[in-house]
C-alpha cells in the first residue's frame, strides 16, 4: 500500500544519485565554479591578476573577514546573527594596542583583547537567550555601544607605535619561493584564517555539539523538545563569535601596526553578505563555514578585479550588492521550484 | 447573521441544484500526475464528504476549487458556468470559502480583526468602525458559543478556539460553497457537536459544504454524500446512508484492512513509572498513576483538561512544581527535556509541524535529533555512517514512504511525517514514551501502521502513555484508560469496562 503517496513525493534528491550530480547540488560547488570562471576571465583580462603577489594580497585582505565569518556562519545556522562584530573587531584591537602601549607583554595584551571579545559576545548571548530580546535589536544596540566605548576609551585617536614583537603576528610570513626576484611567502594572518576555517568547517559539519545549531535554526521548539540546551548553545555561539571577532581585531591591528577607531566599519554587513552568498539563510538551519569562506573569496575577487581593471571605486559597492541579490535570487527561485511540486 | 450569499448561490434550474461541478480535471506536477480525470459534484444545501488516503488527490482538487492551483485539463462549473480561478482571491469573490488545516490567523491581532481581516467595517475617512466590528464578531462568536471576547488576542486562545475562529472567518464571507479540511482535528467532542449543528443550520439556507476528514465516523454523522478518491482518480460517489465504514475504507485503500487497532500479544510487566501527587501551577494537580512495562495507558479528556500539560511536565518542558516521579521505583527529577531523554523518557508532541519536526531538514537528520549523543564518537564527531544506517533502519521499520533518507521532511505526507516523529522518539530507546495525539491528521492506512508500531513498541516492554482526543483510538488501543478533567484525574477504566459514553461523561462531568 501507500503506493499513491510515493507518487507525490518523488521530489527531493534520491539517495542513489551519481556523485557528480550530487556534487552540483552543493552550494559550495556552485560558488567554486563561479570563482573559477571569474578568476579565469580576470587572468585573461589582466596579467597582474595571476601573480602570486596579487593572490596573496587578496587572501591577506580576506583573512580578517574570513575569521569573523566563521562565527557569523554558526550564528546564522542557529537562526541568529550579530551586527556588533565590526565594532568588536575595532574595540578589541584598540584595547590590545593600548595595553601594549602601556607596556603590557604581548600575551597579556592579546589575552585582554580576546577576553573583551568573549565578554561582548556573552552579553549579547545572555540578552538574546535569557531575556529574549531579538538578535537584531540586541546586536544593533551592542554595535553602537561598543563603537561608542571605543571612541570614549581612545578619545577618538588612532593608536600606533606598537612593539615589533606584536606586529610580527600580522606582518611576518613563511617564505615559499622566489618569483621574479622577490621572495613570496604566506603571511601569518592567511595561515591563521585558513586553519580556523578548516577547523570551523569540520566542527560545524561533523561535531555533535556544533551540529545542534542546525536543529536550533531549523525549529527552535522542536530543538528544545529534542533535549538540546538551547539557551546555553545560543550564549556559547555569541561568545564564540565575539572571540573570533576579537581574534580578527588582534590580527588586523598587528598587520597594520596600529589600531584605527574607524576600522571594521561596515564589516558586519560584508560578512553577513558573504555568509549568505555562501549558502546560509536568515531563516536559519542552513550554511557551512566553507561556503561562507568561498562567499568571502568571491566578493574579494570581484572587488580586486574591479580595482585591477581600473573601474571607478564607486562601482564596487553596487557590484557587491548585486552579487548578493543575485545569489539569493537564484537560491530562492530554485527552492520555490522544488516546493511547488 | 450568516446566510448563503444570495448572489452567488442563485439556483439555476438547468443545473438541477448542482452548485459546483468538476469534470475530468487533470493536474500534473513535475513527475507527478496528482489528479487524473478527477470528478466531483456538489449540490446546493448538501454536505459532501471527500475521502481518500493521503496522496489520493483530495487536497489538490480542493486547491483547484480554492484557486490555489489551476487545472491543466478539464472544467470547473459554478452554477453551470465554466470558471477558472487565477488565485484564491478570485475564488473567494465567487463565493468559495475555505477552512484549511493550517491556520491562516495572525497571533498578535484580536479575534475580531482576524475574522474580518482586510474587510473591517469602516466609517467615513476609511477609519475602522470598531464598535461595529466588535458587534459583528460577537454575533459570530455566539453562533458557536465560543466564550472569548472579540477583543481577545488570538495568541491567547487555545488551538481549538483558534480553529473555531478560522471557521468563523470563512463563514463570515457568506460563501455559497465552504471547503472544510479536517475542521475537527483539534476540536473537542462538544465543539465538534456545535460545529455540526451550525453546518446543519447553514445548509438549510442553501450553503453547500465540502467536508474532508480522516475520521470516517464524522462523515457518517454529518455528510449526505461521499466521494472516494484514490491515486488522483475518482473512485465512486454514494449516499452516506447507503454505505458502511468498511465499504468506504475498502474503496479508499483498494484492499481489505484488518482490525486497525490490533490486539495485545504479550503480557504487561512490572510498574516502570509512577507519578505521585504531581501538579504544576494551575494546569493540573494531585495526579497520581502508575504505568507498567509494555502497557498502553490511554489519557482521555477534553482539550484543555491538562493532558498535554501533564505530558510536557513529565518530559520536563515545563517541569512539575509539586509531587514526584518514580522510574523503576527510583525517584527522578526531570527539569528539562534533556534530563528526560537521559532517563529514557520520550515525548512525541501533538504539534508535529510547529514543535515536532525540523521540516526543512532531511528524514535522516530528523530521526537523529533527540539521540545525537549516541552517534558522537571520539572527539564528539558524528559517525555519519552509523547515523545513516540508523535512519535507514527506521525508514524500513516504520515503513516511511520516501525517496530516501535524505528527503526533506516538509515534503512528506502527514502520515509519513508522523512516522518520522515516532521514529525520532523510538530512537532514544525509551523506557517510557508519551505520545500526544499520535494520529492527528493521518490517513487510515498510516494510522493502522502507527497503531501496529505502538503495539510492537509496547511488546518490547516500553510503557506508553497515549494522550488522544480520538475515543475510538483510546478504546481500541489502551489497556487502561485515565480520564482528566480540569487538571485532575477523574476516572480510571480497565479497557473491557470502558465505553465511549462513560469516558465522555467523566471528561465533561455531565451524563449525556
Amino acid at each position: 500500500m501507500n503506493e499513491p503517496e510515493r507518487k507525490n513525493e518523488g521530489r527531493a534528491q534520491p539517495d542513489g544519485m551519481c556523485w557528480a550530480w550530487r556534487l552540483t547540488q552543493f552550494r559550495e560547488f556552485m560558488i567554486v565554479v563561479v570563482i573559477l570562471v571569474a578568476a579565469a576571465a580576470m587572468s585573461c583580462a589582466s596579467k597582474d591578476f595571476r601573480t602570486p603577489g596579487n593572490v596573496l594580497a587578496m587572501l591577506l585582505g580576506l583573512s580578517v573577514e574570513s575569521i569573523v565569518a566563521i562565527g557569523m556562519t554558526i550564528l546564522l545556522v542557529s537562526g541568529g546573527f550579530d551586527l556588533s562584530v565590526g565594532s568588536t573587531v575595532a574595540f578589541t584591537g584598540a584595547v590590545t594596542a593600548m595595553c601594549l602601549v602601556a607596556g603590557a607583554p604581548v600575551p597579556v595584551a592579546v589575552a585582554a583583547g580576546l577576553a573583551l571579545g568573549v565578554l561582548i559576545g556573552l552579553i549579547n548571548g545572555v540578552i538574546i537567550a535569557k531575556i529574549g530580546i531579538n538578535p537584531f535589536i540586541t546586536t544593533l544596540g551592542m554595535m553602537s555601544v561598543v563603537r561608542g566605548a571605543l571612541l570614549v576609551v581612545t578619545g577618538g585617536k588612532n593608536i600606533s607605535g606598537l612593539p615589533e614583537s606584536f606586529t610580527v603576528i600580522g606582518q611576518w610570513h613563511i617564505p615559499l619561493f622566489v618569483y621574479q626576484g622577490q621572495m613570496i611567502g604566506i603571511q601569518y594572518p592567511i595561515l591563521i584564517a585558513a586553519v580556523l576555517v578548516v577547523i570551523g568547517d569540520l566542527l560545524l559539519r561533523k561535531s555533535r555539539f556544533f551540529r545542534q545549531n542546525y536543529y536550533l535554526g531549523g525549529n527552535e521548539k522542536a530543538a528544545i523538545l529534542s533535549g538540546i540546551a538551547v539557551d546555553r548553545l545560543k550564549i556559547f555561539n555569541y561568545a564564540l563569535t565575539g572571540f573570533l571577532a576579537a581574534l580578527a581585531g588582534v590580527v588586523m591591528t598587528a598587520r597594520f601596526g596600529s589600531a584605527s577607531v574607524t576600522s571594521g566599519t561596515g564589516l558586519e554587513l560584508r560578512v553577513i553578505s558573504a555568509v549568505i552568498i555562501g549558502g546560509a539563510s536568515l531563516q536559519g538551519g542552513e550554511g557551512t563555514v566553507l561556503g561562507s569562506f568561498l562567499g568571502s573569496l568571491l566578493m574579494a575577487i570581484i572587488v580586486g578585479s574591479l580595482t585591477l581593471l581600473g573601474v571607478n571605486v564607486y562601482w564596487t559597492q553596487l557590484v557587491i550588492g548585486a552579487t548578493l541579490l543575485i545569489a539569493v535570487l537564484i537560491d530562492t527561485l530554485g527552492k520555490r521550484r522544488q516546493r511547488l511540486v | 447573521m450568516i446566510e448563503a450569499n444570495p448572489q452567488s448561490a442563485i439556483r439555476d434550474p438547468q443545473t438541477g441544484g448542482v452548485v459546483l461541478e468538476l469534470r475530468d480535471v487533470v493536474k500534473t506536477f513535475p513527475g507527478v500526475r496528482a489528479l487524473d480525470k478527477a470528478r466531483f459534484e456538489l449540490r446546493r444545501g448538501e454536505v459532501h464528504a471527500l475521502v481518500g488516503e493521503n496522496g489520493a488527490g483530495k487536497s489538490t482538487l480542493m486547491n483547484i476549487v480554492a484557486g490555489v492551483f489551476q487545472p491543466d485539463e478539464g472544467a470547473m462549473l459554478l452554477d453551470g458556468r465554466a470558471v477558472r480561478f487565477a488565485n484564491p482571491h478570485q475564488a473567494a469573490r465567487h463565493g468559495i470559502g475555505v477552512v484549511f488545516q493550517e491556520l491562516s490567523l495572525v497571533p498578535n491581532l484580536t479575534v475580531a480583526e482576524n475574522i474580518f481581516a482586510n474587510r473591517q467595517p469602516v466609517s467615513t475617512a476609511d477609519l475602522i468602525d470598531w464598535r461595529r466590528l466588535y458587534a459583528d464578531t460577537e454575533q459570530l462568536l455566539q453562533l458557536f458559543e465560543l466564550d472569548v471576547r472579540p477583543t481577545a488576542l488570538l495568541k491567547n486562545l487555545s488551538v481549538a478556539q483558534q480553529q473555531v475562529v478560522e471557521i468563523l472567518k470563512a463563514l463570515s464571507l457568506r460563501p455559497a460553497v465552504v471547503i472544510l479540511d479536517e475542521p475537527t482535528s483539534s476540536l473537542t467532542a462538544i465543539e465538534t457537536r456545535l460545529l455540526f449543528e451550525n453546518i446543519r443550520r447553514l445548509k438549510q439556507g442553501g450553503t453547500a459544504f465540502i467536508y474532508i476528514s480522516h475520521h470516517l465516523q464524522e462523515i457518517f454523522q454529518i455528510a449526505d454524500r461521499v466521494t472516494v478518491m484514490r491515486d488522483g482518480q475518482y473512485v465512486d460517489t454514494c449516499d452516506v446512508s447507503a454505505v458502511t465504514e468498511d465499504v468506504l475504507v475498502r474503496k479508499m485503500v483498494g484492499r481489505e484492512l484488518q482490525n486497525v487497532y490490533g490486539r495485545r500479544e504479550s503480557p504487561v510487566g512490572e510498574v516502570c513509572f509512577r507519578a505521585e501527587n504531581a501538579g504544576r501551577g494551575e494546569d493540573f494537580a494531585g495526579v497520581s498513576f502508575a504505568l507498567r512495562e509494555g502497557e498502553i495507558l490511554g489519557l482521555a479528556g477534553l482539550v484543555g483538561a491538562g493532558r498535554t500539560e501533564l505530558g510536557r511536565a513529565i518530559f520536563g518542558v515545563e517541569p512539575l512544581d509539586r509531587g514526584a516521579l518514580y522510574l523503576r521505583g527510583e525517584r527522578v527529577r526531570v527539569r528539562s527535556p534533556r534530563e528526560a531523554i537521559r532517563h529514557r523518557i520520550g515525548y512525541q508532541t501533538e504539534d508535529r509541524k510547529l514543535q515536532g519536526l525540523f521540516l526543512r531538514m532531511t528524514i535522516r537528520d530528523n530521526c537523529a535529533a533527540p539521540s545525537l549523543p549516541r552517534f558522537a564518537g571520539q572527539a564528539g564527531l558524528i559517525d555519519e555512517a552509523a547515523l545513516s544506517a540508523f535512519a535507514d533502519a527506521s525508514r524500513g521499520k516504520f515503513n516511511i514512504v520516501c525517496t530516501g533518507i535524505r528527503q526533506q521532511a516538509a515534503t512528506l505526507s502527514g502520515g509519513n511525517q508522523q512516522k518520522v516523529l515516532l521514529a525520532m522518539w523510538v530512537g532514544i530507546e525509551p523506557h517510557v514514551l508519551i505520545v500526544d495525539e499520535p494520529t492527528r491528521g493521518v490517513d487510515v492506512g498510516a494510522r493502522s501502521e502507527i497503531y501496529r508500531l505502538l503495539r510492537e513498541l509496547a511488546a518490547t516492554g516500553v510503557g506508553i502513555i497515549m494522550i488522544s482526543s480520538d475515543l475510538q483510538e483510546i478504546l481500541g488501543l489502551s489497556d487502561r484508560i485515565l480520564v482528566m478533567r480540569n487538571g485532575r484525574l477523574v476516572a480510571e477504566f480497565v479497557n473491557e469496562q470502558a465505553t465511549e459514553e462513560k469516558i465522555i461523561a467523566a471528561a465533561t462531568g455531565v451524563v449525556l
